[in-house]
């Protein structure tokens, strides 16, 4: 029972946040200085012209009547047609979403591979070459920025030796340099969490008490300080996934691929605005949904955080 | 040992910063050529010796550019991250010391912004409001604010029940007067800690969307702008696209650097 209050507590939470975050964008779009229908129509448009374009986005009306307006397009999670193609925004997003969703998982995956292995390493033979590696890597990772390791990538894989495609993105093989460059620096931060995780987890008591008993070194370490280190390692790993998606826009553009990010960052370039704020929203309510997720996981895994 | 072998890398670190910040003020007199004259006759050369780092697709001289792009990127450090404080100082000092009412309202606002992929507000914002230096650095900064506001609320209320505050309340010091005598001098060293790493993310952040054409505009050099133009060529002139990522990896990795190494000097815990 105290779980089901827990979830439906995180769930209003999650509804106030994406209330509070479309709020947040609504504003910013609209009191800014400027008619976004004199930017769509040009300079040589009819006035005409411009207040059909108003009608159509919609700011022909009171600024309160619009924020109404858009609120009830978020609960119904309706924003519209396309000012370029004419296309329905939502049909837009769901069409491109599957590439990036599948890039963002890759690239968490790699991750995790890389990461978690050598954050064990690190933690268990402290000072050792493996710790030595994992800090020069987690150092690495957080200063070499997405695109320009996805541009070395291509350079190297793709270029010089090419066992990668140049362009591309109807196979899986088109993926695996854009999700490393993705997930090179989300691995150093979910390895020095699983370091830092795992050394809280071995200075514990429960390990004394666990040799005491006899426990061989291998069963300390990855029957029980692993499993307990896990807990903090899902959560970063949850609000990593999310900044992914953020990510991906980056990535996408470095490889080409028809992505999300790459159809959020068209329509900026063309000021397709309704298709803009749809985007915007959307990722906001997946990378919202994510943490909401990753909150219910970690207290099935802790029941202590239930209470708090 | 290790304490040892991190001082020596954070004064090259440091060593580095320096020099990064010497190049951007003094960049007419270093830089070996102007970086926006252009060359049609040497466009897309290898380094050798007349341009170290080669040139570019208009001819133009790669160190050179690189140099003056440590202007913007310096430069959109220091605004994001002043801005970033100012916001993030004040909202968390009236969170902390003002009611009940006004943290949590306060904070909910905070964490919002915080719950969203910042590369993705930073775009939003700059799409609004428009491409160039001073949008992204506007929104850089109100990017950032909420972790500086969480940070000094969390010392605040920390602080606040300490008794020499008591103390001074007792005594009838102003608020505004105890704010800047007792808790922003407690606060500074986390607050100095937080500032080296939202530098090194402003200046990744500045690159990322000038790559992506929504930050600085040509022809102003930027590390973010030649890796744009470089994606191009990256197989006739693979060091367009070396050189200024490898600087711009560089100048993060020292500000990383320097702000880990400062927070393991100010909580020797961490180092347990």
């Amino acid at each position: 029972m105290e779980f089901v209050f827990f979830i439906i507590r995180r769930f209003l939470r999650l509804l106030l946040t994406i209330f509070i975050i479309s709020t947040i964008i609504f504003f910013v779009i609209r009191v800014i200085p400027g008619d976004p229908a004199l930017v769509v129509a040009g300079l040589d448009a009819s006035e005409d012209d411009i207040q059909a374009i108003r009608v159509r986005l919609g700011t022909d009306v009171p600024v309160a009547v619009q924020y109404g307006r858009w609120l009830s397009d978020i609960v119904r999670f309706d924003f519209g047609e396309s000012m370029i193609s004419g296309a329905s925004v939502n049909k837009l997003i769901l069409e491109r979403f599957p590439l990036t969703l599948t890039l963002a998982v890759l690239g968490i995956l790699l991750g995790l591979i890389v990461a978690i292995p050598l954050g064990v390493l690190s933690a268990v033979h402290r000072w050792s070459f493996w710790d030595y590696f994992g800090m020069v890597y987690s150092q690495m990772g957080m200063a070499i920025p997405s695109f320009w390791l996805g541009m070395i990538l291509l350079l190297v894989f793709a270029v010089k030796i090419p066992i990668f495609p140049l362009f591309g993105s109807d196979s899986l093989k088109n993926l695996i340099l854009p999700a490393i460059a993705l997930g090179f620096a989300r691995a150093a931060v979910i390895l020095r969490l699983t370091r830092a995780a795992m050394v809280e987890e071995l200075n514990r008591e429960y390990i004394i008490t666990a040799r005491a008993k006899g426990l061989t070194d291998r069963m300390i370490r990855y029957k029980h300080a692993l499993k307990n280190a896990m807990i903090a390692v899902v959560t970063v790993t949850g609000i990593q996934f999310g900044y992914m998606l953020g990510g991906a826009i980056i990535v996408e553009q470095v490889f080409s691929l028809p992505g999300l990010g790459r159809l959020f960052l068209y329509a900026i370039y063309q000021r397709d605005f309704p298709l803009i704020q749809g985007g915007v929203v959307f990722i906001a309510v997946v990378f919202s949904l994510v943490n909401f997720t990753v909150d219910i996981l970690y207290s099935v895994l802790n029941p202590k955080i239930r209470i708090s | 040992m290790l304490i040892k072998r991190k001082n020596w890398i954070f004064n090259i670190s440091v060593l580095f910063i320096f020099l990064l910040g010497a190049a951007a003020i003094a960049a007419p007199l270093v830089s070996p050529y102007n970086p926006t004259d252009q060359n049609i006759d040497r466009r897309f050369s290898a380094p050798d010796s007349t341009n170290i780092l080669g040139t570019d697709n208009f001819g133009r001289d790669i160190l050179s550019r690189i140099i003056y792009g440590s202007r913007s990127a310096l430069l959109v450090g220091i605004v994001s991250a002043s801005i970033a404080v100012v916001i993030g100082m004040t909202v968390g000092l009236i969170a902390g010391l003002g009611g009940n009412w006004v943290d949590n309202l306060l904070m909910l606002l905070m964490d919002s912004l915080l719950s969203f992929p910042t590369i993705l507000l930073a775009i939003t914002v700059v799409s609004f409001f428009g491409y160039g230096l001073v949008q992204v650095m506007s929104a850089i900064g109100i990017i950032y604010s909420p972790v500086f506001a969480r940070l000094v609320r969390a010392e605040t209320l920390a602080i606040k029940t300490e008794s020499y505050i008591e103390a001074s309340r007792a005594l009838g010091t102003p608020v505004i007067k105890r704010v800047f005598i007792h808790i922003i001098p407690n606060l500074l060293g986390k607050v100095i800690v937080q500032l080296t790493i939202t530098f090194a993310l402003a200046i990744v952040i500045e690159a990322s969307l000038s790559y992506l054409g929504l930050g600085t505009q040509p022809p102003t050099p930027s590390w973010g702008l030649m890796l744009k133009d470089a994606k191009n060529y990256l197989i006739q002139a693979p060091w367009m696209a070396i050189f200024p990522g490898l600087v711009l990896a560089l100048a993060v990795f020292a500000f990383n650097l320097i702000g880990d190494t400062l927070a393991e000097k100010l909580n020797p815990r961490v180092l347990k």
